[in-house]
């Protein structure tokens, strides 16, 4: 056993720390670059990729010279400095693209001021379908392909007495839903099915008062969160709390900024009949909520209510003769770097920089075209982040951006509308609500909160702790 | 029984399982020890049959000074678990070992506030139930 602190090459170069070792320079069709903050000089480039598990993932990392890398989670970085930023590959559009092959032609979702439905289960996934079905014009007899997130989507269809030749059980928290989006989208263009359905319920807090359930079960066998991060008391919202922790040491991101994001998806809140809070709030009242896990408050954290929704997802041909107007899916991209928050390869970056630019590159559009932005905000944070990863914003101005209101209504960058997971609704999985939001603006159904004329949407989810991101780019006819 | 071992027996303690027994052993004489892939000359972290670099299953255990630096904390105000219910406000924290390691831990012997990111910490210990101990961290002063 030797001593480790030998390792890594001393050659008089002094340790640095928060430099940018390694650049993301996003390679998209148009030889487009990407984000637009991208400062790759003054670093030599080092290795050519890495592995992860078993995938072969598109990064090359840039190593401060003369230090010897090493590793988080597999991530290959020198010794003694912090990863700000790495560089990514996109394949070029032209050799994978899903863009208008298939659009979202129904949608349904449930949610309560009390935070309750008296529905659950299956009961309450099958009237998620059946609405959305009439939304559509469709019937149950045309669907021929199903997702729900879990061991079994046989289950499902047994229960609706349907025989789907696709099934997609993708279950891997919030994002699971955009990720359901882009597998039809690829099964509808590969001639598997032609409608799918997707759906979800979730009834978290109605379960409390439920005889026999509330116990959650205990996690048994080697888990690598079980050894590494619960015997230290950590939580979800801790997880959170420390990405929002390195957010505020590199780039000087403010309590009162992450604030703002809360206080604006109030605002929107306010004009939804079916948000479970509809009073606005102050950053004052945020601040002033009860710390939960520093820097978090109960105000930048998101609800526990019930709530349901599904989607019917066909082909862009399909969709033309149906009842409401198609929201096509013009790009998609999923990512993940990690599953449990201390493997996060930085604290401050999320996949969604790698998600978002491969949605927006196979829809050949940019942040700057986005009428109405659906960010996942499990926590201020969370939303936070989308905003710099996805590119709204540079990397470390998400702080100043929200303070600037352009988050609100009436701002530039309209941001979850119909009050968001902190305002609305959120049952442990809250993707399907941001693309249900996103059709429903997309199709002008909005009312008070509609955003006029918009035509372009994002509904960007984030599953598991900041660990899954799957982006989809939604768009009217028009901008087909 | 210490202090501390009446304190660990409010924490969530992991089974021991096969391949995390010599970490665990190690720390029985207060040694904190990280898997290192040789074929990549990187160390791994958390330990795990196979290494992510290369997915070969040669390693060996090397021992860490226990020198490290916060990368991120909070300051837990409700308990990750409720055995832990009595020990809030806490910290939990991200602790970048100086051997390029980058793991979660608690920052004891200061105020929770007091904890910030870029802040020296060194290595310390709490006994658990069995006699296992886990690494902790505390302010490095000189
Ligand atoms: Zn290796």
């Amino acid at each position: 056993m030797s001593d480790l602190t030998a390792e890594p090459s001393s050659t008089g170069v002094e340790p640095l720390r928060e430099v940018l070792i390694v650049c993301r320079a996003f390679g998209l069709a148009g030889d487009r670059k990407w984000p637009p903050n991208v400062n790759p000089q003054g670093y030599q480039q080092g290795g050519s990729g890495g592995t992860r598990g078993r995938e072969r993932v598109p990064w090359v990392t840039q190593t401060c010279p003369g230090l010897s890398g090493g590793a988080v989670g597999g991530v290959r970085r020198p010794a003694s400095c912090v990863v700000v930023e790495w560089l990514v590959t996109i394949p070029p559009m032209t050799q994978r693209t899903l863009r208008g092959e298939a659009a979202i032609v129904g949608v349904a979702d449930a949610a309560s001021p009390t935070g309750e439905l008296e529905l659950t289960g299956r009961a309450l996934e099958v009237a998620m379908i059946r609405e959305a079905l009439d939304d559509a014009g469709l019937t149950i007899a045309d669907v021929d392909g199903l997702c729900v997130g879990g061991p079994s989507p046989a289950g499902l269809a047994e229960y609706l007495g349907i025989h789907p030749r696709f099934l997609d059980g993708t279950m891997v928290g919030g994002s699971s839903y955009e990720i359901h989006l882009e597998h039809a989208a690829a099964a509808i263009a590969a001639g598997l099915c032609e409608v799918v359905v997707s759906v979800y319920a979730s009834t978290p807090r109605s379960d409390r008062k439920r005889p026999g359930s509330g116990r959650r079960p205990q996690m048994s066998g080697p888990n690598p969160m079980a050894d590494w991060e619960l015997p230290y008391g950590n939580a979800l919202m801790g997880s959170y709390a420390l990405s929002a922790s390195r957010h505020m040491a590199r780039y000087g991101t403010t309590p009162e900024q992450l604030a703002q994001i809360a206080v604006s998806t109030r605002e929107w809140a306010c004009m939804n009949p079916r948000a479970r809070y509809r009073d606005p709030i102050t950053v004052d009242d945020v601040l002033s909520s009860p710390m939960q896990a520093s820097p978090l408050h109960l105000l930048d954290c998101c609800l526990v209510t019930d709530g349901a929704g599904a989607m019917v997802v066909t082909s862009a041909e399909r969709a033309r003769d149906l009842a409401k107007e198609p929201a096509y899916l013009l790009g998609a991209g999923t990512a993940t770097d990690h599953q449990m928050i201390s493997q996060m390869p930085d604290l401050a970056t999320t996949p969604g920089t790698v998600s978002g630019p491969a949605a927006f590159a196979m829809a050949g559009v940019g942040p700057s075209d986005v009428d109405v932005l659906m960010g996942y905000d499990s926590f201020t944070i969370t939303a936070l982040l989308h905003l710099e990863d996805l590119g709204f914003c540079g990397k470390g101005e998400g702080g100043p951006f929200a303070m600037e209101g352009n988050l609100g209504p009436g701002g530039s960058l309209p941001m979850n509308t119909n009050g968001g997971g902190l305002s609305y609704t959120h049952p442990g999985q809250y993707g399907m609500f941001l693309l249900v939001e996103a059709v429903r603006q997309l199709r002008g159904e909005c009312g008070d909160r509609q955003v006029a004329d918009a035509s372009i949407a994002v509904a960007h989810g984030s599953g598991g702790v900041l660990s899954v991101m799957a982006t989809s780019v939604l768009g009217t006819e028009a901008t087909l | 029984m210490t202090a501390d071992q009446g304190a660990a027996r409010r924490r969530f303690e992991p089974e021991v399982t096969e391949h995390t027994q010599p970490f665990w052993d190690a720390t029985r004489d207060r040694r904190l020890v990280i898997q290192w892939c040789p074929g990549c000359n990187a160390p791994v972290w958390y330990p795990r049959e196979t290494c992510p670099g290369c997915l070969g299953s040669e390693y060996e255990w090397r021992e860490s000074t226990g020198s490290g630096t916060v990368d991120a904390v909070t300051v837990m105000h409700r308990p990750g678990s409720p055995g832990m219910a009595e020990m809030v406000p806490y910290t939990v924290a991200m602790i970048e070992l100086a051997e390029g390691v980058r793991m979660m831990s608690n920052v004891v012997g200061c105020e929770p506030y007091e904890v910030a990111p870029g802040m020296a910490v060194r290595l310390t210990w709490e006994t658990l139930s069995d006699g296992r101990n886990l690494p902790l961290f505390e302010p490095a002063r000189p």
